[in-house]
């Protein structure tokens, strides 16, 4: 009996680690830049070509920044909920249309409703590049004094909005 | 008319075929091997087993485009890696560093290794032991002698053990 112990203590540890490895997505790659400052930038806006947006007009608020594109699939499955989001009133969200034609993004605000205060034009990418944008959708929580607190890849779904962005909010936003 | 049209065809069906190195943008030689040899050491965090040299991912593009550009500005390999790290983590070199938070991705299977091997001399030291723990006794090796012997004389050269 005793011999049989050994391995099988082996592989339930092991049938652990897989199984907990089963449910981690490798896909997402925790981004360094938690709790460090926003990357500034300075880009034209997707509404008004001859006006810029920058971090620096966010500054004191806390803030969702919404990376998307209008060829994005998962932005379409999203984007409703972000529309809802916005209909409460929580925190202003901030869109930047990643790699993306300024009329299909209009054209797609148009379509679906348009939940940003504010739109950034990334046309060549390189906004996302500093943001370590690596998959659209992304979405970026940012606090009063403009320090980045959370990233949540790919399309938000209510239970992460419910579980893990709105208590962060909540809490930001009493500090 | 045709056939020169089924010509070009066929010439751009071949090298959309042979066409898996991304083919050079700029025309220094010296500084596309640069550009390459960087983007080797890159993940392509869209298709995170490959490096951004062998991607066609966009992103992969832009980054090599990114790489090019900080070299023509004179940064150095060590710098272009840096603002990898800075944006994308470790996770976008291919020779993570040795930190607190990687060691035992470099020492693990070493470990591993060390372990096996400590276990395998275990045994062996065991096995050894337990073999010369029996002394045969001379019944034994009367009754051995008795299995042992020959069925046939041509044989019997065999018994003396």
């Amino acid at each position: 009996m005793a011999r049989y112990l050994l391995p099988l203590s082996i592989f339930i540890v092991l049938a652990g680690f897989l199984g907990y490895g089963l449910k981690l997505n490798p896909r997402e790659v925790p981004s360094p830049l938690i709790d460090k400052p926003a990357p500034a930038f300075r880009v034209p806006q997707l509404h008004a070509a001859d006006k810029t947006i920058t971090p620096e007009d966010m500054r004191g608020k806390v803030w969702l920044l919404n990376v998307w594109a209008s060829w994005c699939a998962a932005c379409r499955q999203e984007h409703p909920l972000l529309v809802e989001f916005t209909r409460r009133n929580v925190v202003p969200i901030v869109g930047l249309s990643y790699k993306d034609r300024r009329e299909d993004g209009l054209a797609w605000l148009k379509e679906l409703g348009d939940p940003y205060v504010l739109s950034a034009f990334d046309l060549d990418g390189r906004v996302g590049i500093d943001y370590g944008v690596y998959s659209v959708p992304e979405t970026f929580l940012i606090d009063k004094a403009g320090i980045i607190r959370h990233k949540h890849i790919g399309p938000l779904t209510p239970e992460a909005l419910e579980r893990t962005l709105l208590p962060k909010i909540r809490e930001l936003s009493g500090a | 008319m045709a056939r020169r049209w089924l010509f070009a065809l066929l010439l751009a069906a071949s090298t959309t075929v042979l066409g898996a190195e991304a083919l050079p943008v700029s025309p220094d030689p010296e500084l596309e091997r640069r550009v390459m040899a960087i983007a080797e050491e890159l993940r392509c965090l869209v298709c995170q087993n490959q490096t951004i040299a062998d991607s066609h991912a966009e992103l992969a593009t832009d980054l090599k485009n990114q790489v090019r550009q900080m070299l023509k500005s004179g940064k150095t390999d060590r710098e272009i890696k840096e603002f990898m790290v800075q944006r994308y983590g470790d996770f976008v070199l291919y020779r993570p560093p040795m930190k607190t938070t990687t060691w035992m991705l470099w020492v693990g299977p070493f470990l591993l290794l060390l372990g096996g091997l400590g276990i395998l001399l275990f045994k062996l030291r065991l096995r050894t032991k337990r073999v010369v723990d029996e002394p045969m006794v001379t019944e034994q090796h009367a009754r051995a002698r008795v299995l042992l012997a020959p069925a046939t004389n041509n044989q019997s050269t065999t018994e003396s053990i």
